[in-house]
């Protein structure tokens, strides 16, 4: 039996299930990053803030089709890679509450999302961080023989840190299957790409270590689904890293702090304008719509459940207790 | 026991633990095909093959990443620097990385990874290569240093660190690869973490060191023993842990102490142990504690300056008669 789907540039196969299934995911991951701001601009969440809003559709066409047994790794703008995992929102905002429940039991914070038993080893907090970490998680992987591969998501800006060349360089030469997300969002904080890189062609500088590289719309999550699959695939069975740039925006900015005013420095609002017509949750809406499989009365069923999710979440955070004190001695030492 | 090179009970270690325990691998600049540069890893790519005994490019970020990462996922890896002066390319990775997951995850991922190398000062190295930096670790939560004196301890203290959930910064001595002496030959032999050693007993001042500094106390001790003045000598070790008791227990006894490395003097591992000692013994002290380092100069090459450079048993033995005068 032929399972309703639609037909994508890579003439791969979307089930409307699965369709429904990233819709409702990205949405969560917007609604979940809205209610942050609140609860930072309350006060309940402290430190730094880097909201993923935009860039749904690079986390949601990758990770939901991973298994349990593969690793994912990010940098500090996490909270999306986080729920993508399957991580409990309510874990995740715990986290960022600094609560005793959190996903690292208030350790870590925003910027330090964890859940090992899902598979993902974490954000981090340092822009290159990730990518000689994901190194040698992917050497483990092949190490043993397994047939996982690592994710590792990293910046534009991490590109001119040079652990970043050297994690390239190494996993072509042992042939360690890590797959590299570039999420090129435009912006190093408020450094535009051509701004801080004089040769800004990405997948020139992957290929130069001797690794096989593609562009993707990092707006259009069908896309970055069916054309990653048989990417992971192959990967599975030869044990090789892989390189995909992501062509995508940050609508918001760095962080908090970076508000719109302050981004009146580096960028126009009509490039942020432009961008946001091409919203990944509204370009696959409005594909479902047209496949006749999304209505106006499934579009704010969806709404309802996603916005019950995340005021569960918070309810559930502030519900929770703080860390104990003894705590602050606890883990230091394996 | 079998007698043999410091270098040699390293390598044992390793092997060792490599029979051992399938997770443990060795990663490195030249450790494999060219036998190490130091010899310590001598025959291991023949005995245990490519998949374990790793040549990497000269690319300290991505040694460290691949041990720390592949640690976290389960693996025991030991990640070899030609030389400590080394791994400073590497600072983001340890420092911030290797030494932090464990606390930043709540415990939920741990990195049982060993970094090892040649560390300390000597042989006209001069200021890159020459040094001794074993504060800027300790300095972080999360790593345990281990710096062995003796062929014994090499071999015992590695395979402690290897068997370790903590990510263990395992400082050899250049100056001692080819010291020789008596190593247990039973493969379950270790030497635990924070657990000193008495070199030597005495009652008229405790020489507390570690590492290579640790034969100079103990020559100091035996000229000053002609003079009549009895020196206790400790071991420390590890640094993290530390035996505080044994530091402790000692001046208690002996009412003096002369802390000695050969690192630089200012913010050192011999501050850091005076200050304990003040801390911890002030009320069984008949004299301020000396400290022996060396002078805050970058090393210079030329023979005479280097000598002047690094700590010896002089110094050692200067430091003593001021905490007797």
């Amino acid at each position: 039996m032929t399972k309703p789907a639609v037909e994508t540039n890579q003439k791969e196969l979307v089930s409307k299930e699965e369709m429904l299934s990233l819709y409702r995911l990205m949405l969560l991951i917007r609604r979940f990053e809205e209610s942050t701001y609140r609860k930072y601009r309350e006060g309940k969440i402290g430190g730094y803030l880097h909201r993923y809003d935009g860039q749904e559709a690079l986390v949601a066409g990758i990770i939901p089709q991973l298994r349990k047994d593969d690793y994912i790794l990010c940098t500090y703008r996490d909270h999306a890679h986080a729920l993508a995992c399957g991580t409990d929102p309510r874990h995740v905002m715990a986290e960022l509450m600094g609560r005793a429940t959190g996903c690292a039991y208030g350790k870590g914070g925003s910027m330090h999302l964890i859940d090992p038993d899902n598979g993902f080893y974490g954000g981090d907090g340092i822009v290159g961080g990730p990518v000689p970490i994901a190194l040698g998680v992917g050497y483990a992987i092949k190490y043993r023989g397994g047939d996982q591969v690592c994710v590792c998501y990293f910046g534009d800006g991490a590109f001119n840190q040079g652990g970043v060349h050297e994690s390239l360089n190494m996993s072509a030469l042992y042939g360690i299957p890590v797959l590299f997300i570039l999420e090129n969002n435009k912006y190093a904080m408020g450094t535009r790409v051509e701004r801080s890189t004089h040769q800004s062609d990405f997948l020139l500088k992957a290929r130069a270590y001797g690794i096989e590289a593609e562009r993707m719309d990092g707006m259009d999550v069908l896309e970055i689904r069916s054309r990653t699959q048989s990417i992971i695939s192959n990967m599975r069975r030869e044990s090789k890293p892989y390189f995909i740039e992501m062509n995508a925006y940050r609508f918001l900015g760095h962080g908090v702090a970076d508000n719109p005013q302050q981004q009146k420095f580096y960028r126009s609002e009509s490039e942020i304008e432009e961008w946001k017509n091409r919203d990944p949750i509204h370009l696959l809406g409005r594909k479902l719509e047209k496949m006749g499989w999304l209505d106006d009365s499934e579009k704010e069923q969806i709404e309802e459940s996603v916005k019950l999710d995340v005021e569960e979440a918070i309810s559930y955070a502030e519900r929770s207790p703080e860390p104990a004190i003894e705590a602050l001695y606890e883990h230091v030492y394996g | 026991m079998s007698v043999m090179r410091y270098a040699e009970a390293l390598r044992l270690a390793m092997t060792e633990e490599m029979e051992r325990d399938d997770r443990v691998f060795i990663c490195g600049e030249e450790v494999g095909q060219y036998q190490g540069t130091f010899r310590v890893t001598e025959g291991l790519l023949e005995r245990f093959g490519a998949r374990r005994v790793v040549d990497t490019p000269i690319s300290e970020t991505g040694i460290s990443g691949l041990a720390t990462g592949s640690a976290m996922a389960g693996l025991r890896p030991i990640a070899e620097f030609m030389t400590w002066s080394f791994a400073l390319e590497a600072m983001d990775v340890l420092v911030n990385h290797a030494a932090k997951i464990t606390y930043m995850s709540g415990g939920r991922v741990k990195c049982p990874a060993v970094f090892r190398g040649p560390a300390g000062t000597g042989n006209q190295l001069s200021a890159q290569h020459s040094q001794s930096l074993e504060a800027w670790y300790a300095h972080i939560p999360g790593f345990k240093i281990a710096m062995p004196a003796t062929p014994e301890d090499a071999k015992g203290l590695l395979k402690t660190a290897i068997r370790d959930d903590s990510p263990v910064i395992f400082m050899e001595h250049a100056g001692l690869y080819a010291q020789r002496g008596e190593v247990p030959d039973d493969p379950e032999f270790t030497v635990p973490f924070g657990l000193a050693a008495i070199r030597r007993t005495g009652s008229d001042v405790t020489l507390i060191s570690y590492s290579h500094m640790v034969g100079s106390c103990l020559k100091a001790a035996e000229v000053l023993e002609k003079e009549g003045v009895s020196c206790e000598v400790i071991d420390l070790r590890t640094i993290v842990p530390l035996d505080t008791e044994a530091i402790t227990a000692s001046i208690r006894h002996t009412h003096r102490a002369v802390v000695a490395q050969e690192e630089w003097k200012s913010v050192s591992i011999v501050s850091e142990l005076a200050s304990l000692i003040y801390e911890l013994c002030f009320d069984d002290l008949d004299a301020p504690v000396e400290r022996v380092g060396g002078p805050m100069t970058p090393m210079p090459y030329a023979k005479n300056l280097e000598r002047a450079a690094i700590p010896n048993e002089k110094n050692v033995i200067e430091a003593i008669r001021k905490v007797l005068a």
